[in-house]
């Protein structure tokens, strides 16, 4: 009899299909396909060829071996900067904004080239926190991908001959100059463009987001409202993925969090629920997740209206009637948001969050967000106007509608017949490509440049390293086009006179090294072109909107690759599976497994997606739980051509797909599915290393539960002896440890982890984890050390029983969840400290270490890989390529191969060679580091000091790293508090006792789970 | 014949001799070269803390009488007089900067701590004594600190107990300028003496096997030469007089051959696995390098303090390679004619860093950290680079194996004193292992991820 929720990793493991059978067993995948390139029929006979060449390269590695070590050089600078010493890490303040979410971050830099960015711990927004995209773009500086010189017609040009020419064919240009540019909060980047359009007086800012919320903008009168979710103790989202990619997912996350942590002290959290399409990140950590399709979100969102300003209506479900009373039971401490781009829906939800009182607690439209601020009108007036010829010139700054635009091809015709077209984008990109001519903007980190992500509070960003390449910064090129000579560092900080208190060069170099400051610099926002709706507009708007039937599509934006700008060239972000599917290097559409059955489609299988009047697009099925019943979802951000090696031709584009409805983009339309026959393997990595058991490695339970008694809400596994069930740890075979230095050791409290993704990153960057590929993801080898297993569960409930009956529910227990719910578990080496896989190494190449670290010894290992078969946690990563110089590699690990690539590289870490063993290390470059800094400093590191880079990058605090010998450590004190009620070591049974303990997850939910 | 085999004998006598003077040589370069290394611990007036630990035991012994501050603000000024004040300064002599003894008698501690903060700001309030150091050091600036006022009296603290130290040195040692060396000797002595002893006693033993083998074969060829002048002898006297030593036999005998066979190939097999041992061994590499930079000239003779060229070794993992602006801070002034100094001046010219030739080559896979060996074990230099003050021409000098470093870890005791982060362990071991000494590995110094990661 099962006593706590059926936990399964995707639908191949409920299914038990022949594949993960195969799988589950195998710690790794299939043996390298040796003979691949022979064709032999025989595999295991070795070609008398291949017998020659082993003995050839016998013979030349030993006589390589025998000859003279290569000598190497020292350069030593010529004159030393100051403050720059070889070996020792500089961090600067600086801010990563691309359009997307805002982070204000720290960059590290060794011997002057950045290797990672970190959270700014000062900024009241991102609190430290970074999301996965903002910890990848350090690599974007080193893309071979950005155009290296100014072109004209794509043939490299001499800088000033292209300044002359472009000044005066602005100066002659007849009709209207256009600047188009994604959403900018740079205060003093708005001057120079207005300093830009006062030089040419036609010249008018387009601004528009590849995924829009102008409809948002509307509603609110033309400014984004600034949410505080930690202010709401009920929150509803309607297909808003505010964890994930809504405007500004790590300051969210933070918010969010803070009123989700439970402890015996505070034993509250809010309660979320979601109305969604597609099973995003958001909705897999809401309490009650509802799928609505993208059609009935307006008859939704009425409903909820209805009941919480009108009297209700009979017509509600049971679930808004629910969400009503709790709204209204948290008048001013509860939360209304939409994703909606619809601008009836968003006039819905103003008048929802204004009557529940949320205006000025959770809801804040005196310092508005500014990180939106595309119209979506203007650009479809813009592209219009090119088309009719009434445009005389025009300038794309970091955009590229050309491809992330649904009128893209009217986009395409459009600039050819723009008489003078320049495009400052950092690469030729789908839309550079066209311009005649491109002067390509420098990296965010060669640049200087200020942001104001919310009125009033104001950031920097400053050069970490010299330009890499004959780039300029676009604004230094927008002021020369507009004949002033000054530069834009000294623009910049002329702009911030005045703004900051006292003496301007000691408030400066503040605001410089901070990285942030307060202040506001923001121009008045440019009124939006489309009217305002009221809400008795939008409720009959809402009302008569017509019924759709057919397939729904819904297009959303992916955690890693967002709108598809630079990242879609990022390796490390095509490779970070995302969240819920766990999927990695591209686009796939994602149906509900009901619609799956109907039509006999399997996983992979080729489907061919057509709209009227588009370009029909094929990509592979997924099945998903959770996905709205008769609707489908595809990501955007995929199907790039002009993006870079990497990134090219990875999935396929679905911009084309969406409509334009009442000058605004709509991103949901009817579609016609078809199957083509072929198939295409998508690489999910969810059922890879599937640990032995599910009981006890996810642990659940209500906030009910959790109220009644703490004591009660986390199984303990015993095991049974002559004097009866003992904890696992009375029975040993093996010594203990005795730790008298430092006892490193971890908590990851599962109810704060949202499951975003930024630590794998993290921890990818900080330890120079490779790049693997597509194909190798699906041989099952993909190398990160910190993976975040994500679980579905029944959503049987124990009630069910007395409802239902006992046979019907268990035999709907036999089969998926529509809509499961969703628990996120890092899963790392837990650094056990009877460890399994110590004591089965031959060559002792991974040990324990007096600090109680399991020590794995790159350069001691042979291969054997008995370490990863005896790990339960499978953890360990077993290198197959020479990933830095197999050429099979290139292309995904570029980074590892070439000098420009390899500037990123930890140098306190090693490069692992084939054929060895490698994992977690606790972050051991860290450790040592901290230590020596008090060691230096004569006395004992201090809490917060020693920090893994994984628990440095989570937005959400959810994972605590710290010294257990030191009682004071915030990590000791959770071990301590949590013993007994959330504290669980996973697979505790097996008695490995791991330095890792999570804390069990806390749903605010009604009904009680399958738990004891 | 008999002088035939008196001439293999002979022979053979040689080779021996030549065997055994090369090995005594060796040894003797030995011990030559442990006095040198101690001589240059304690040449008079060295103060710069980056020589040898000589300097530092007669630094500590003169504390109590020189009774500037408590031993921890010592302590502390010491690490932050390296850090900071070590690359224009020393205690007693001229560097960059003036002599820093009897500074505080010189000047108050209140006028110091502004001028140590900002020097530039002082010039310009026109204080005399400042406008006149400022000149009398070719208008060079002191760089500013950012040293609290507490710290600044460390240093000063420090700095007075090391003239101190110094001074008793000078004065014990001004009339009599034998006893230095004399203790040199004695120090030599008793570092090498037991051994240079055993190796005299072998040397003489050999020459009088040698004498004694030599008299002995002599005098057998006389009496056979007076046998044979006897006609009395029967004829198993002459068998034994003519007898002769048939070598075939010792040829042909298949003990003897398998024996040397086995011999053979055990040299062999050793000398091989020696090879391959050595493989990528460096020991002792000399490269010739672009500059003829002598260590010997800057660090033995001109006694610069290491750190003030390799500035980083203290603080980073990196003892970094000094950049060029370094070495302008004295060569913009003294020996500007030079051949070798002109090529620095050409590289600063063409923009084009001096590509010096690396000697010290850690496998990638090895991480060392400079600054944990330094500033907080307090090892010397010279133990990992050698006599690098003697070198000319700069050699590796330790084989820079693991095998190595394991085996100073499992050697060396801990520099915990003083150091706060050691407090608690050096307590907890000495509750467990008593008298044994706390040395690195103890501490978990030889486990895998100190240096592997």
């Amino acid at each position: 009899m099962q006593d706590s929720p059926k936990y399964w990793k995707g639908i191949e493991e409920l299914e038990n299909s022949p594949e993960f059978t195969k799988n589950a067993f195998s710690e790794f995948g299939d043996f390298l396909p040796m003979k691949e390139a022979h064709g032999s029929s025989d595999a295991t006979v070795a070609p008398r060829r291949d017998f020659l060449k082993l003995m050839g390269f016998g013979i030349a590695a030993a006589t390589l071996a025998s000859c003279e070590t290569p000598i190497r050089k020292a350069i030593p600078y010529l004159n030393k900067p100051e403050e720059v010493d070889p070996g020792i890490a500089n961090f600067y303040a600086s801010t990563y904004f691309n359009g997307s979410d805002y982070n204000s971050i720290l960059v590290k830099t060794r011997e002057g080239r950045p290797i990672k960015l970190e959270g700014n711990p000062e900024s009241p927004i991102t609190r430290g926190g970074l999301s996965a995209r903002a910890q990848a773009a350090v690599l974007n500086l080193y893309d071979k991908g950005r155009l290296q010189h100014f072109t004209i017609k794509g043939n490299k040009a001499d800088k000033d001959k292209v300044d002359q020419e472009i000044r005066t064919k602005l100066a002659g240009a007849t009709g209207r100059i256009a600047i188009v540019s994604p959403t900018i909060i740079s205060p003093s980047t708005k001057k120079v463009i207005a300093e830009f359009a006062a030089r040419y007086p036609n010249t008018e800012h387009v601004m528009y987001d590849a995924n829009s919320q102008s409809a948002l903008l509307r509603a609110n009168g033309g400014v984004l409202p600034a949410y505080d979710f930690s202010k709401a103790d009920v929150i509803v989202g309607l297909g808003a993925d505010f964890l994930g990619t809504w405007i500004s997912p790590v300051e969210f996350a933070a918010q969010y969090v803070t009123n989700r942590k439970v402890s015996s002290e505070k034993k509250s959290m809010s309660r979320h629920y979601q109305f969604e399409t597609m099973l995003t990140l958001t909705g897999s950590n809401a309490d009650v997740r509802v799928p609505v399709k993208p059609s009935e979100m307006g008859a939704t969102t009425l409903a909820l209206y209805n009941e919480v300003i009108g009297g209700g209506s009979a017509g509600s479900s049971k679930e808004i009637k629910k969400v009503a009373s709790d709204l209204k039971a948290a008048r001013g401490r509860s939360l209304v948001v939409s994703g909606s781009n619809d601008v009836a829906i968003q006039t819905l939800v103003a008048a929802i969050n204004q009557s529940l009182g949320n205006v000025g607690t959770s809801v804040d439209l005196t310092t508005p967000s500014l990180v939106r601020q595309g119209d979506d009108a203007r650009l479809l007036r813009l592209v219009n106007d090119m088309n009719a010829g009434s445009v005389g010139a025009v300038i794309f700054y970091n955009a590229n509608p050309a491809y992330d635009h649904p009128l893209a091809e009217k986009v395409k015709s459009g600039i050819a017949k723009v008489p003078v077209s320049i495009s400052l984008n950092d690469r030729l990109d789908e839309t550079g490509a066209l311009c005649y001519y491109a002067c390509p903007d420098h990296n965010f980190l060669e640049s200087w440049n200020d942001f104001e992500p919310k009125r009033g509070y104001l950031s920097l960003s400053q050069p970490a390293i010299s330009p890499l390449f004959a780039t300029r910064q676009a604004q230094d090129s927008l002021l020369i086009w507009s004949g002033n000579t000054k530069s834009y560092y000294n623009y910049l900080r002329d702009s911030w006179r005045g703004v900051l208190a006292g003496d301007f060069q000691k408030a400066w170099d503040k605001a410089v090294h901070d990285g942030v400051a307060t202040g506001t610099l923001a121009p008045a926002t440019q009124p939006q072109l489309a009217p305002t709706m009221s809400v008795d507009q939008a409720v009959s708007a809402v009302t008569a909107s017509p019924k759709v039937t057919g397939v729904e599509l819904c297009l959303y934006e992916k955690v890693g690759i967002g709108a598809g700008g630079c990242e879609a060239n990022n390796p490390w972000l095509q490779e970070l599976p995302d969240p819920v599917t766990k999927a990695t290097w591209g686009n796939y559409v994602a149906v509900p497994r009901d619609m799956a059955v109907t039509n006999k489609w399997e996983q992979n299988d080729v489907l061919k997606v057509s709209v009227n009047g588009a370009k029909p697009i094929e990509l592979p099925v997924l099945i998903q739980p959770g996905q709205a019943k008769g609707s489908v979802s595809i990501a955007i951000g995929y199907g790039r051509e002009k993006a870079g090696r990497v990134g090219d031709s990875v999935g396929a584009n679905v911009y084309p797909l969406a409509v334009v409805r009442d000058n605004s983009l709509v991103y949901s339309n009817v579609v016609q599915l078809e199957k083509t026959g072929a198939t295409s393997p998508i690489a999910q990595t969810q059922t890879h290393h599937t640990i032995m058991d599910r009981k006890s490695v996810v642990q659940e339970a209500t906030l009910a539960q959790y109220i009644k008694n703490p004591k009660e809400v986390t199984e303990y596994e015993t095991i049974s002896t002559p004097d009866g069930p003992q904890k696992p740890n009375k029975v040993s075979l093996w010594q203990d440890y005795e730790y008298k230095n430092h006892h490193w050791g971890m908590s990851i409290d599962l109810n704060s982890c949202i499951g975003c993704g930024s630590c794998v990153i993290g921890c990818q960057v900080e330890n120079n984890v490779a790049v693997v590929g597509k194909q190798e993801v699906i041989n099952r080898r993909e190398m990160h050390w910190l993976r975040i297993d994500r679980y579905y569960s029944s959503d049987a409930h124990k009630e069910d029983f007395e409802e239902k009956g006992k046979l019907a529910t268990y035999e709907a227990m036999e089969h998926p969840s529509e809509n499961p719910s969703v628990i996120f578990q890092p899963m790392m080496c837990q650094h056990c400290n009877h460890a399994p896989c110590e004591t089965v190494c031959p060559v002792l190449a991974t040990t324990h270490s007096s600090e109680g670290l399991n020590q794995m010894t790159y350069n001691r290992c042979v291969g054997t890989r008995y370490c990863a078969n005896n790990c339960p946690y499978k953890v360990r990563r077993f290198n197959w390529f020479s990933y830095y110089s197999n050429e099979k590699f290139e292309d995904v690990n570029s980074h590892m191969f070439t000098d420009l690539g390899r500037m990123v590289l930890n140098p306190d870490v090693t490069v692992r060679a084939r054929g060895v063993m490698e994992k977690c290390s606790f972050c051991v470059q860290r450790i040592q580091l901290a230590k020596l800094e008090a060691k230096k400093e004569k006395r004992r590191p201090k809490d917060g000091e020693v920090v893994t880079a994984c628990a440095q990058s989570c937005p959400t605090q959810a994972i605590t790293f710290g010294d257990l010998r030191d009682p004071e450590t915030r990590v000791a004190q959770i071990w301590r508090r949590e013993d007994g009620e959330r504290a669980f070591k996973v697979i505790d049974s097996i008695n490995t006792q791991p330095n890792i303990t999570y804390l069990t997850k806390i749903r605010n939910r009604d009904k009680s789970e399958f738990n004891a | 014949m008999n002088s035939i085999r008196l001439r293999s004998f002979s022979h053979f006598f040689l080779a021996l001799f030549l065997t055994l003077a090369a090995v005594g040589n060796s040894s003797a370069q030995d011990v030559g070269a442990a006095p040198a290394v101690s001589k240059e611990g304690v040449t008079p007036g060295s103060s710069n803390a980056g020589n040898a630990s000589a300097a530092a035991a007669p630094a500590a012994a003169a504390t109590p009488g020189a009774g500037g501050g408590d031993a921890a603000a010592i302590a502390a000024g010491d690490a932050l007089f390296k850090g900071n004040c070590a690359q224009c300064h020393a205690v007693n002599d001229v560097v960059v900067g003036p002599a820093l003894a009897g500074i505080t008698k010189r000047r108050p501690v209140s006028w110091l701590i502004p001028w140590i903060k900002n020097s530039s700001k002082v010039v310009a309030s026109g204080d005399e004594y400042a406008v006149k150091l400022f000149n009398q050091y070719q208008k060079q600036q002191m760089p500013s600190f950012q040293l609290s006022d507490q710290e600044i009296t460390s240093i000063l603290a420090w700095v007075t107990s090391q003239e101190g130290g110094a001074k008793a040195a000078t004065g014990g040692g001004a009339g009599t300028d034998k006893a230095d060396p004399a203790t040199d000797t004695k120090l030599g002595a008793d570092a090498g003496g037991a051994g240079q002893y055993a190796d005299v006693l072998l040397i003489v033993l050999v020459v009088v096997l040698i004498v004694l083998v030599v008299t002995l074969v002599i005098i057998a060829n006389i009496m056979k030469d007076v046998l044979r002048g006897r006609k009395d002898l029967d004829g198993r006297d002459v068998e034994i007089l003519e007898q002769r030593f048939d070598w075939s036999k010792l040829y042909k005998s298949s003990a003897i051959r398998i024996g040397a066979g086995v011999v053979f190939t055990l040299v062999i097999l050793y000398e091989s696995v020696q090879g391959a041992m050595g493989v990528g061994l460096t020991q002792g590499y000399q490269p010739t390098q672009p500059i003829a930079f002598s260590h010997k000239l800057h660090a033995g003779e001109n006694q610069i303090n290491c750190a003030y060229c390799h500035t980083s070794v203290y603080k980073s993992k990196s003892a970094n390679i000094p950049s060029a602006n370094i070495c302008m801070n004295c060569h913009s002034q003294i020996k500007t004619e030079s051949q070798e100094i002109k090529k620095i001046y050409r590289a600063i010219e063409r923009k084009q860093p001096i590509q010096w030739v690396r000697i010290h080559n850690l496998p990638d896979l090895a991480y060392f950290n400079h600054s944990q060996h330094t500033q907080v074990g307090g090892i010397e230099c010279q133990t990992c680079h050698g006599p690098i003050q003697n070198m000319e021409v700069v050699y590796q000098y330790s084989p820079l194996t693991m095998g190595w470093c394991i085996n100073c870890h499992r050697e060396t005791p801990l520099n915990t004193k003083g150091n706060g982060y050691y407090n608690n362990l050096v307590k907890l071991h000495d509750q467990a292992n008593g008298a044994a000494p706390f040395t690195v590995s103890s501490n978990g110094g030889t486990e895998c991820s100190k240096c592997h990661y």
